[in-house]
């Protein structure tokens, strides 16, 4: 049976989908076989963010209306084994996703699949329910920013009361705090809320730390998930996520600023990785 | 306490409390979300209240609805509520 993942917020433009094509990379990287769904019906961007933007041919909501097979509709990944996305559609609205047919979907990809990832789309209505409503696990992906943290902790209200298994009134869906575009430096001018603020109002276990990265934005640029640029701090901080998913014991790093490399440290090069 | 006491004092408490607006950031966070875990997965009573209260003074006065003001304000260790009912004086109530 696979783990059902939603990647999810409330809020919305924190990094879901840089996080899901992260992740979901980093999952097949590591040799589990893992699909990533875009439940953002309307708003397609998981394609862009993945580099399969050219090879869509038919979406989620094709699949649920019949019209294609979920085995048509999937795009396998060139560069990572193992590695396949299920695109939103384009054209529709988010009311052309039925909780059954997302059901019939997961349950197919459940024999193929270890992980079947659900990239969340913003706010907490419809298309973010059905996102959800299936989970095992949880990765709530936070901003340190007053409106992100107040999000992400109604979000944890909808898993506790909305999920299939708090319906079912089965073990809770297991929750992840994954903190994104963290900057250090502004943290430690107090500008800026720190990792452990965060971590005691909303009390779940931490996933990892993802730091203000520029190599983000050039990952999707090109199209490379950010976990495959290995010298960008995201990037490191991303498989470090993933392995700490996998029960791996890594420490956090990427918590503190750099240090302005003093006159020696100029005078014989301190360069150091964006 | 001495000169160099006080210097001291003050310094330690710049260490506490940066100068930036994070810690700020936290304190409302956590009342608010301290209230807001609280009322999940209930309405909001406040209107329910406010008309309420409406009827049961209406018993004893005419009083004008629209003249009704209803204030919450949140705290961390306490909140407090304030109803504000306009009542109609005697010239109002002559006619
Ligand atoms: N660690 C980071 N460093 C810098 N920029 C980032 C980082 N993470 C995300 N971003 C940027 O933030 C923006 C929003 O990211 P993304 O699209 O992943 O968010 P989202 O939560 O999926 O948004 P939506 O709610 O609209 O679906 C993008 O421009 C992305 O490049
Ligand atoms: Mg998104």
């Amino acid at each position: 049976m696979a783990q059902v993942i939603v990647v999810t917020s409330g809020k919305g433009g924190v990094g879901k989908t840089t996080s899901s094509a992260a992740i979901a990379t980093g999952l097949a990287q590591r040799g589990k076989k893992t699909v990533v769904i875009d439940f953002d019906v309307g708003l397609r961007n998981l394609d862009l963010i993945m580099g399969v933007e050219r090879r869509v041919v038919f979406d989620i909501v094709n699949v649920i209306q019949g019209e294609a097979k979920l085995q048509q509709a999937l795009v396998k990944d060139k560069r990572v084994d193992g590695l396949a996305i299920l695109p939103a559609s384009q054209t529709r609205d988010k009311d052309a996703l039925t909780r059954e047919g997302v059901a019939t979907i997961i349950e197919e990809l459940s024999k193929d699949f270890d992980y079947i990832l659900c990239d969340s789309p913003a706010g907490i209505e419809k298309g973010a329910l059905l996102a959800l409503y299936f989970a095992d696990q949880a990765i709530v992906v936070t901003n340190p920013e007053v409106s992100s943290v107040r999000d992400s902790d109604r979000i944890l209200g909808v898993l506790q009361s909305k999920s299939k298994r708090a319906e079912e009134k089965k073990e809770p869906v297991k929750q992840h705090l994954l903190l994104t575009r963290y900057d250090p430096a502004r943290v430690e001018r107090g500008e800026m809320l720190k990792l452990d603020d965060v971590l005691e109002i909303l009390a779940i276990p931490l996933l990892g730390v993802i730091p203000e990265s520029e190599s983000v934005l050039k990952a999707s640029n090109s199209g490379n998930p950010v976990i495959m640029d290995s010298d960008s701090t995201a990037g490191q901080a991303y498989s470090d996520a993933v392995g700490r998913f996998l029960g791996d014991d890594r420490p956090h790093r990427f918590l503190e600023a750099p240090k302005k490399p003093g006159l020696f440290g100029r005078l014989f090069g301190g360069g150091r990785a964006a | 306490m001495s000169w160099l006491n006080f210097f001291r004092a003050q310094k330690r408490e710049e260490a506490q409390q940066p100068p930036g607006t994070a810690a700020a950031a936290k304190d409302r966070l956590q009342v608010i979300i301290s209230h807001e875990r609280v009322s999940r997965g209930r309405d909001d009573f406040l209107p329910k209240l406010q008309q309420e209260l409406v009827q049961v003074v209406a018993r004893y006065v005419a009083i004008d609805p629209g003249k009704v003001q209803v204030n919450l304000e949140r705290g961390g260790d306490f909140s407090t509520l304030a109803i504000d009912i306009e009542l109609p004086g005697p010239k109002a109530q002559a006619h």
